[in-house]
């Protein structure tokens, strides 16, 4: 058979409170996450519109109203579908239509006091742009023959269409009455209807004709199985005669094949009023049904409650349930651990697809709200859990965060930060929201005064970009070092590494989404902030790197120019006291420490300042202080129970440039080439200034000239170290360990290269610097690293590493990224030049690039992979031209 | 020429060719080098907080700026240009609490454009409209502010009805042609305004034609309240508007699938401005005039438009490109559509005929 509701529109009924006890119950008793499970179950059945209804004695019915259709828009599984928002009272009705944004049907209007207030509501109706269902009633009451019914409807069709109100929006109720009552009078009830229905449809173009279709079977309540079969039968005659909508029970249509033949046909003489005795005989049969099975409403839609407790969770999150998120959470809390593993198992879990699905386009903004409610439901249930395993072990919970958010100056969008607020709130920080407008002194202001763990900014329009960099150079200014989050559609990545980050040393962090808000915080709230700071640091600096390649436009000298442009320096170079390598196996620490710059190591604790004025700073003093005295108590351990040891090696060989190259030879009779350096040149157009490339400070033949280079590690055990305080929960200590050992190993390059100056190499043999001027480099030769602007390609440490044999001298070794290991290391290139400095290479053209991948034996590919950083053009688009 | 002639010009102008409305303000404005002091004029100059940004309040302190702007689009061959009151609503303005002048501005926004284009009619005879913008404000209807009560909104359609009605009494008084309910990227919010503007039309006694436009966040094709284009345009439907469009949030690329699902089911006039591309790395947008040509030329020779224009990052530049590209090319055929009951929550649902 063809499908009997393929043009009709189910509205869903059972939201309403005089149709559903159930809901009505969850309504009185402001169980609205309830009533909105109802809701869902109505849209998962198949309700094409869903009927609401807050119409009973004990219900204050706009109220109910309002608040249930602005939670039902937080439901966008839910709000998907038309609302019909259903009244007896036209307050009500209007306290609804207040509250949708979709195209809404009212139920309902009607002639009953008369014309005048009829079109007013219509047109008021029509206003907030709505349907309309108009109900068979007039000034002398409710139609129940058919011919009342037509000419009711009719008398309201032509007003509400004379009046400019569009025919295919108007939905008639002819009224749908109890039949089988035993009264004699509401024997042909239902024929009225279909015949009414019948005639609106044929004689009023476009009108469609609706009804509360379980009225009929009012006199059977408590009897489910004969009320279906009675809504079966009715819908199949009422569908025929042209009914085009009905409320129903949308979880439980039976279909009027499905009805048990002998049921259907007593029924059937009921509806049809063809026997004078059908109801009688309905009734003999009535009680065999009594007390059956009801349907089981939505049984399938239920299946995910037979996932594991993992699934189950995820698929609450996604989904935005939380019917069943507290059971499911406690048992999840039964199957682990510790409370917390549930937040960090399972829930985090959910929340990354959320996160990913968000990111992906395939969820959007409500529903990830939603999924933060749900998850914010488990999280509260078990805080309790997590207090108390607090008190009974003395092992902290998860320490939440507290984090300042505002909209800057100027700007008045915070939809997206209300959303990352929200997100954040549920994974249970605190969060102060400053609104919009917020002057930078009240951003700053309320993080100290809060003792914030974090300050984020949101802007929209372009001008709050401006206004981030300058509550940036405030937090600089005003020595603050907590992090940064910058958030909002006009942001970006690069904008934050290019013009935000340079003004505040403390960690500036670009948070793409709401998504990515709640891993970017733990982070930076862990034991691990540190390094994803560091990671942050990296990325950012990459980013410099390309835009200042991307969008520098300036031309750049042709690479002959560039190199006509090469500095002329004149050559006494001084011969190193040893040719070859040396290697300093377990270089005596207590010399490395008084090498120490301390500056960097305060800034690796987002304590800005420069040591030793940090100390005294208003700010920041007190913790520089504390930090500073642990540092040194651990220092001394670490020195005097040699938990790391520094391992380094150095090396000089006889050296001539050739072009931009520099050749290293075996010996003085500089015959043998046994490796060789490529550098690179600066291309860009610095008027009366030399050109330099590294080479340049590199006598040509003729000229006895030498170059050294060095690696070396405080590294080695470091991680070791540091796990054995990890192990101990002690991650402050752990990571202690690791900013000394870096600090160390940059000590361990200062103290060498000194050494180089006055002994080693000896060109330098009388200089005396404090470690402060060391620090300013006020001494003369450079010692630049590969990676690094002088040397941007880091390839080069692979040359450095083979001539220094550095594996064995040093015990170091490289990644196949080219990172040193262990961490805490340092090498690089000596010269020795008296005016030897310190440049940027900036950006470089194509045909350099392939003049240096033809000297270092590289496909062009190659060299502008490794070159990426520092190319002035774009790979791609030079390949297409 | 007065308005009725005017917008029977238009109307038959419409038929014929494609209509060009002006491109962005915010960013021109930004761009003379205006300063705090501009911003106040010498009325506000004891005003208790900044106001630099309130570039609404240009209107009332620096209406030569305005008129510059408008009269730069009109060079570029704009046949319509918008009023500078995209937050001269109450609500928009309490922000710099300057709510009680919010009538004012909208009155003077609209006399300044029209007074431009009554200019430029004497120059050439070529009638020009004044299209009234209605923006959004920072209250939305459909979304919650707090995670904790879901149910809860920061302004009542009340509230936001109320202050679009004042909006659109000023507008009207200073002599604005239609009123353009621009940026919807919440439809209960645009609700609430064309209940205003009709509460307004109801005060005056004088009706103006309404133009929609919507937009749409992402590539996910929903507004930021969620709803599909045939939802959104389901849901304003019952304004029976001049036009209907697309405007902002996306450029030209990612707007285009969606402009051509809205193309499809309007069964009036279509509009669309998109932003000069997505905003790049540093907040500024790539598509230049001649990209953006290339785009609105596509589009005319699709059938997709009535009326084109600029939103974000656009300039007089591109609304010169986008009148070269639409020129002599048929305006978009607008279709009929069976009658049938349109209902929409955030998916359209159309009940059988």
């Amino acid at each position: 058979m063809t499908n009997l509701f393929a043009n009709f529109v189910i509205v869903g009924e059972r939201t309403n409170v005089t149709g559903s006890a159930k809901f009505r119950k969850l309504i009185e008793a402001d169980d609205y996450s309830g009533a909105l499970a109802v809701a869902r179950q109505q849209v998962e059945a198949g309700a094409n519109v869903l009927d609401v209804n807050m119409d009973a004695a004990l219900i204050d019915g706009p109220k109910a109203m309002t608040r249930f259709l602005n939670l039902i828009a937080g439901e966008p599984d839910i709000a998907r579908i038309p609302i019909m928002v259903d009244s007896s009272k036209w307050e009500v009705i209007e306290a609804g239509l207040r509250c949708v944004q979709g195209k809404a049907i009212v139920n309902s209007i009607s002639l009953k006091e008369g014309e005048d207030i009829f079109l007013a509501h219509a047109r008021k109706v029509r206003r907030y742009g709505a349907a309309v269902v108009v109900m068979a009633f007039d000034e002398n009451g409710q139609a129940d023959s058919e011919n009342r019914k037509v000419e009711i409807c009719t008398r309201a069709y032509d007003l509400l269409t004379a009046n400019g109100f569009p025919p295919e929006d108007i939905v008639f109720d002819p009224n749908i009455f109890a039949v089988a009552t035993g009264i004699e009078e509401h024997a042909d009830y239902a024929n009225a209807f279909f015949n009414a229905a019948r005639r609106i449809r044929r004689d009023l173009p476009h009108a469609h004709v609706s009804g509360g279709v379980s009225n009929v079977s009012f006199s059977f309540r408590g009897n489910e199985r004969v009320r279906e079969a009675m809504h079966a039968v009715f819908l199949k005659h009422a569908i025929a005669a042209g009914m085009d909508m009905g409320i129903v029970n949308a979880g439980s249509l039976t279909l009027y094949d499905d009805v048990e033949p002998d049921l259907r046909a007593r029924v059937e003489d009921v509806l049809l009023n063809r026997r004078a005795d059908a109801t009688e005989r309905l009734l003999e049969v009535a009680d065999r049904y009594k007390g059956g099975d009801k349907k089981k409403d939505a049984a399938k839609d239920l299946a995910w409650r037979e996932l594991p407790v993992s699934e189950r969770l995820a698929h609450a999150l996604v989904h935005g349930i939380n019917t069943h998120i507290v059971e499911d959470t406690e048992a999840a809390r039964l199957e682990t651990a510790r409370p917390l593993h549930v937040i960090e198992g399972p829930l985090m879990d959910g929340m990354t697809v959320v996160g990913d699905l968000f990111g992906a386009g395939k969820m959007f903004l409500p529903q990830v709200v939603k999924s933060a409610r749900v998850m914010k439901q488990a999280v509260a249930h078990l805080i309790p859990f997590m207090e108390e395993e607090k008190q009974r072990t003395g092992m902290a919970g998860r320490s939440n965060g507290k984090i300042v958010m505002a909209t800057v100056k100027g700007d008045v969008h915070d939809i997206g930060k209300n959303i990352v607020g929200v997100v954040l709130q549920c994974n249970g920080y605190d969060i102060i929201d400053l609104g919009v407008m917020a002057p930078c002194d009240a951003i700053l202001d309320a993080a100290i005064k809060e003792n914030a763990d974090a300050i984020g900014l949101s802007g929209l329009i372009t001008p709050s970009l401006d206004e981030m960099c300058y509550v940036a150079s405030e937090m600089q200014r005003r020595g603050m070092t907590l992090p940064l989050l910058i958030g909002g559609a006009t942001t970006s990545r690069t904008h934050t590494a290019v013009k935000i980050a340079p003004n505040y040393k403390g960690a500036t962090i670009y948070v793409t989404d709401a998504s990515r808000a709640v891993p970017v915080v733990q982070k930076l709230l862990s034991s691990d902030a540190e390094s994803f700071v560091k990671d942050v640091r990296a990325d950012q600096d990459v980013a410099r790197q390309q835009f200042l390649a991307g969008q520098d436009k300036r031309p750049r000298l042709p690479l002959q120019a560039a190199r006509a442009r090469a500095p002329r320096l004149d050559f006494a170079p001084a011969r190193p006291s040893f040719l070859g390598v040396r290697a300093f196996r377990d270089f005596p620490l207590r010399e490395l420490a008084s090498y120490i710059d301390w500056t960097p190591f305060f800034a690796s604790w987002d304590l800005t300042g420069r040591y030793p004025a940090i100390l005294s700073d208003d700010i920041v003093g007190e913790a520089a202080r504390g930090l500073f005295k642990d540092a040194e108590a651990m220092l001394d351990r670490m020195v005097a129970e040699k938990w790391v040891a520094a391992h380094g090696v150095v090396g000089f060989w006889p050296a001539n440039r050739d072009g931009d190259d520099i050749v290293l030879y075996a010996d003085e009779t500089r015959s043998e080439e046994i490796a060789r350096l490529h550098t690179l040149r600066q291309q860009m157009d610095k008027q009366a200034k030399p050109n330099f490339a590294l080479a340049d400070f590199v006598a040509p033949p003729g000229v006895a000239d030498y170059v050294g280079a060095f690696a070396v590690t405080a590294g080695a055990h470091e991680d070791e170290a540091a796990e054995r305080f990890k192990r101990v929960n002690d991650d402050y200590s752990a990571i202690m360990v690791k900013a000394l050992a870096d600090r160390l190993a940059e000590a361990f390059a200062e103290c060498l290269h000194a050494k180089v100056r006055r002994e080693l190499w000896g060109y330098a043999p009388d200089e005396t610097l404090s470690n402060q001027a060391l620090i300013t480099e006020r001494y003369q030769g450079t010692r630049p690293a590969p990676g690094y602007p002088a040397q941007p390609a880091h390839t080069e440490k692979r040359t450095l590493f083979t001539l220094l044999d550095a594996p064995r001298n040093a015990g170091m070794d490289l990644t196949e990224s080219l990172a040193m290991t262990p961490p805490a290391s340092v090498s690089g290139v000596y010269f020795s030049h008296p005016q030897a400095e310190y440049f940027g290479v900036g950006r470089i053209e194509r045909y350099q690039v392939d003049d240096y991948a033809r000297r270092k034996g590289w496909s062009r590919a190659e060299a502008e992979r490794w070159l990426a950083p520092i190319l002035a053009y774009d790979p791609a688009r030079a390949d297409a031209a | 020429m007065n308005r009725n002639e005017r917008l029977a010009h238009f109307a038959a102008e419409r038929a014929k060719r494609i209509l060009v409305l002006d491109g962005a303000w915010g960013v021109h404005l930004q761009g003379r080098g205006l300063e705090e002091a501009d911003y106040r004029g010498a009325r506000f100059i004891g005003h208790n907080r900044p106001l630099k940004g309130n570039h609404d309040i240009l209107c009332l302190t620096r209406p030569d700026v305005v008129a510059e702007v408008h009269a730069a689009y009109l060079d570029a061959g704009a046949d319509i240009t918008s009023t500078n009151t995209f937050s001269g609503t109450a609500i928009s303005q309490a922000d710099y609490d300057t709510q009680s002048v919010a009538r004012e501005i909208n009155a003077a926004a609209a006399r300044i454009a029209r007074e431009t284009c009554d200019r430029y009619e004497v120059q050439d005879g070529k009638p020009r409209l004044v299209a009234g913008a209605v923006g959004p404000t920072n209250k939305t209807l459909s979304l919650s502010p707090d995670v904790n009560d879901p149910a809860r909104r920061d302004a009542t359609f009340e509230d936001l009805a109320r202050a679009y009605a004042d909006q659109a009494l000023g507008l009207i008084e200073g002599g604005a042609d239609i009123m353009l309910i621009e940026t919807v990227f919440d439809t209960l919010t645009a609700k609430a305004a064309l209940f205003g503007l009709w509460d307004a039309f109801d005060q005056t006694g004088e009706e103006r034609p309404l133009w929609i436009s919507g937009t749409i966040t992402d590539r996910s094709g929903r507004t930021l309240s969620g709803q599909t284009v045939e939802a959104f345009w389901n849901s304003v439907r019952h304004a029976n508007p001049w036009a209907v469009g697309l405007n902002c949030a996306l450029g030209p690329t990612e707007m285009r699938p969606f402009l051509a699902d809205l193309a499809r089911v309007a069964d009036c006039p279509v509009s669309a401005y998109p932003n000069a591309g997505l905003p790049n790395a540093m907040g500024g947008y790539d598509e230049t005039p001649c990209s953006m040509e290339t785009h609105y030329a596509e589009w005319a020779r699709a059938g997709l438009v009535n009326i084109v224009g600029g939103c974000c990052g656009t300039t007089p530049e591109h609304v010169a490109h986008m009148k070269r590209a639409v020129e002599g090319v048929a305006p978009r055929t607008i279709p009929a559509h069976e009658t049938k009951l349109r209902l929409s929550g955030l998916e359209p649902f159309n009940a059988a005929a």
